[in-house]
């Protein structure tokens, strides 16, 4: 990154200003884009090293040299704004869950934005801006990125890529295979308000109380869940496809069954009745700040509680048991009082959702 | 949820499920079809055969709209918007029934050699006609299938591009009639002469019979001595009028009895039903998937709105194309086989790469089976 004397260029103009192709051809134009928008809002320490990879410390857990864990993710959600969030804060809190998920401390983040000639610099800015509160809130710097433009109609305004790094204790083993039968199911919060939210703002569809997505950095409700000690099997953020999607992928990791009770699941009133007039079901749409949890069953309580005592899972739920099942099938018993499957979402009910 | 949730309480159910109980009769056994998707799809995801006894047995039946289109339709689709390269537009699930050629609209819009169709799935006829608007250069083709609930739209569609002189909006018009295909199922063979289907009663549709009314299953009840209760698709309407089937089966009674009243009337929607007389007339016969070529079965649009039938604009002839060879849908649309008994079911044909058309909508019979009861062919 270089220094643009000032006076010789003008300034970027952020409220009528658009992205050209000169923003991504490696020329002054660049350096500005860069300069003004990207690093004053992002700007830390290693960002400001200015090569072209930061260098970073790794720190010590309790004395002793921890694991890396790296995870990406890309946002390609439509709308970029949308109730409760934008892609700048998504992408941050996408990226910071995966890696708080495998039990791990993020650390860092790396950024990578696709943008398309014509989109709006006002709009852009607003995008870095949300993500570096959400980067800062979350305490995990942005320390190395990439910009490139792409021609009108070859993109669709912003996409973005996060790599989040993290670091794991050397002792600490959570993962999808070590569900066991006899666990309990349970989940942070609500589900499907993220993906309500999304569907509810790209049909029109306004209701009294407006549906907000959840979207959040669950890191810090990770750390309060393991300090309790208790037996955690297993964290994972229900994304795309949503609680569905994320137990039956467990359910096929470990080998095993399980058993939902839908009275125990909470859901909001007003997404229920979104879904119910959208055709969707709450149980396959996405989420962006809850964890599901799978512990050993003695636990169960001593980690709701901890779950409970957290600002983002008040509503935390116990929602069904681990169960022995060669055929690795997600059941639930209806509130109506049957019985069915809890089966993967078919083809895509909701297309750029995050 | 106010107004949804009476209809899906787990207490009034149990009290239903224990007067279903006492009132079957020992000894006797009760087959109803649910001619409606909808109640396929509530049946299957509340677990409502959990709550019958097991000689109450539900018989699904051909009244999902993407089940019954053949294959041949679809081709028609899929040449238009890779041959002729019209905007095709349509509601989501037919995007995934299969066509010839191992395509469906889904595939065809990701691209075929080096074409691909400009296809788009639209909530509403309205957003078909927004397109043709917008692309007053390009020709729009609204690929209308389904009963009669989706009818009134299309025909609202055709009136208002007809008024708009939206010279470039047209319609492969697809939509079928509930009653004859009731009609054509008790007169096959496995109903009316061998009995390998038997069926003492139907679940009527509920929307379809909003717009319809309760009149045309009279014709059922009096001829074929079926009895008919219409009933909304929550689980507790699908519960009740069971419960009412299973009376009137006792009492030896056929009628046509309105479980749904809170929306349906003897009259049915009879603006709509004007709109629908206004722009469709009968089709002399009509392919379904399933139950084969049946009589005035379906509407095609009359002379007065032929600008707008695509059909004769872009000079489409129909080719009917014989279903795959091992899949059974053709058997399970009529009642003759359940989803379970298909040789294919759940191992080559599953609700990611569906071989036969009740595998792709959730009001399917298969697909209802498959995404949420197949534990029970486990046990």
């Amino acid at each position: 990154m270089g220094e643009v004397k000032r006076g010789y260029i003008r300034p970027l103009d952020l409220k009528r200003g658009r992205v050209d192709l000169t923003h991504g051809s490696g020329g002054r134009a660049m350096v500005q884009l860069i300069a003004e928008l990207f690093a004053r809002h992002l700007g830390n320490e290693y960002l400001g090293q200015g090569n072209d990879g930061a260098v970073l410390p790794v720190p010590m857990i309790e004395g002793k040299p921890g694991r890396l864990v790296m995870s990406t993710d890309c946002h390609v959600v439509s709308p970029l704004f949308f109730p409760g969030g934008d892609i700048g804060c998504l992408s941050v809190h996408g990226t910071v869950n995966d890696v708080a998920v495998m039990g791990a401390t993020p650390l860092y983040l790396a950024a990578g934005f696709i943008l398309e000639e014509g989109f709006p610099l006002n709009d852009l800015a607003r995008i870095v801006e949300s993500m570096a509160n959400a980067a800062r809130e979350a305490g995990v710097p942005v320390v190395t990125g990439d910009t490139k433009v792409v021609e009108r109609g070859k993109g669709d305004g912003v996409f973005v890529t996060t790599t989040g790094v993290g670091v794991l204790p050397e002792d600490l083993q959570l993962g999808g295979s070590r569900a066991r039968p006899g666990d309990v199911v349970m989940v942070s919060g609500s589900m499907g308000d993220h993906g309500v939210a999304i569907m509810s703002q790209r049909e029109n569809l306004s209701f009294d109380a407006p549906i907000e997505s959840d979207t959040a950095a669950l890191h810090g409700l990770v750390a309060a869940m393991l300090a309790t000690r208790t037996d955690i099997r297993c964290l994972r953020d229900p994304t795309r496809g949503g609680l569905a999607a994320t137990l039956n992928e467990i359910a096929g990791q470990s080998g095993v069954g399980m058993m939902l009770h839908e009275k125990a699941i909470p859901v909001k009133p007003v997404v229920a009745a979104a879904c119910e007039l959208l055709g969707l079901d709450p149980l396959c749409v996405a989420n962006e700040g809850k964890l599901i949890a799978i512990c050993a069953g003695a636990d169960a309580e001593r980690l709701l509680a901890a779950m409970r005592a957290h600002p983002l899972a008040r509503d935390a739920a116990v929602i069904g048991e681990v169960t022995a099942d060669d055929h690795h099938f997600v059941q639930l018993t209806t509130a109506f009082g049957g019985r069915r499957i809890v089966d993967w979402l078919a083809g895509d009910q909701l297309p750029r959702i995050c | 949820m106010k107004y949804i949730d009476e209809f899906r309480d787990g207490r009034v159910a149990q009290i239903l499920a224990g007067k279903i109980a006492s009132a079957v009769e020992p000894g006797r056994s009760y087959s109803f079809m649910e001619f409606c998707g909808g109640h396929t799809h509530a049946i299957s995801r509340y677990g409502l055969s959990d709550l019958l006894p097991q000689t109450v047995r539900m018989v699904h039946g051909p009244g999902c709209p993407v089940c019954v289109l053949p294959i041949g339709r679809v081709d028609m689709a899929i040449d238009l918007a890779l041959k002729q390269g019209v905007i095709l537009c349509t509601y989501g699930d037919t995007l995934r029934v299969p066509a010839s050629d191992g395509l469906s609209l889904m595939k065809a819009k990701a691209g075929v050699g080096n074409r691909c169709g400009d296809i788009r799935m639209v909530y509403s006829t309205l957003d078909a006609l927004k397109i043709a608007r917008d692309n007053p250069q390009r020709e729009v083709v609204f690929f209308a299938i389904g009963f009669e609930t989706t009818t009134p739209p299309t025909a609202l569609a055709i009136q208002q591009a007809h008024w708009e002189q939206l010279a470039n909006f047209s319609v492969l018009c697809c939509h079928v009639l509930t009653p004859a295909a009731i009609s054509n199922i008790l007169e096959s063979p496995e109903v009316r002469q061998w009995g390998t289907v038997p069926i003492d009663g139907f679940i009527g549709p509920a929307h379809v019979s909003t717009v319809i009314g309760s009149r045309p299953y009279e014709f059922f009840a009096e001829e074929y001595r079926k009895p008919v209760v219409i009933a909304g698709f929550e689980p507790l309407d699908v519960m009740q009028a069971i419960l009412m089937l299973v009376r009137q089966v006792n009492e030896g009674r056929a009628e046509v009895e309105n479980e749904f009243s809170r929306a349906v009337s003897r009259e049915g929607n009879l603006k709509a039903q004007d709109r629908v007389a206004e722009v469709f007339e009968l089709r002399r016969e009509f392919e379904w998937r399933g139950l084969s070529v049946v009589p005035y079965s379906a509407l095609k649009i009359r002379e007065k709105y032929a600008a707008f039938d695509a059909e004769r604009r872009f000079k489409l002839d129909y080719r009917s194309v014989p279903d795959n060879k091992a899949c059974e849908c053709g058997a399970i649309l009529r009642g003759v086989r359940r989803p379970q008994d298909c040789k294919i079911f759940g191992t080559v044909c599953t609700p990611e790469n569906p071989v036969g058309s009740c595998m792709v909508s959730s009001e399917g019979a298969c697909a209802a089976h498959y995404s949420y009861g197949r534990y029970k062919d486990m046990n």
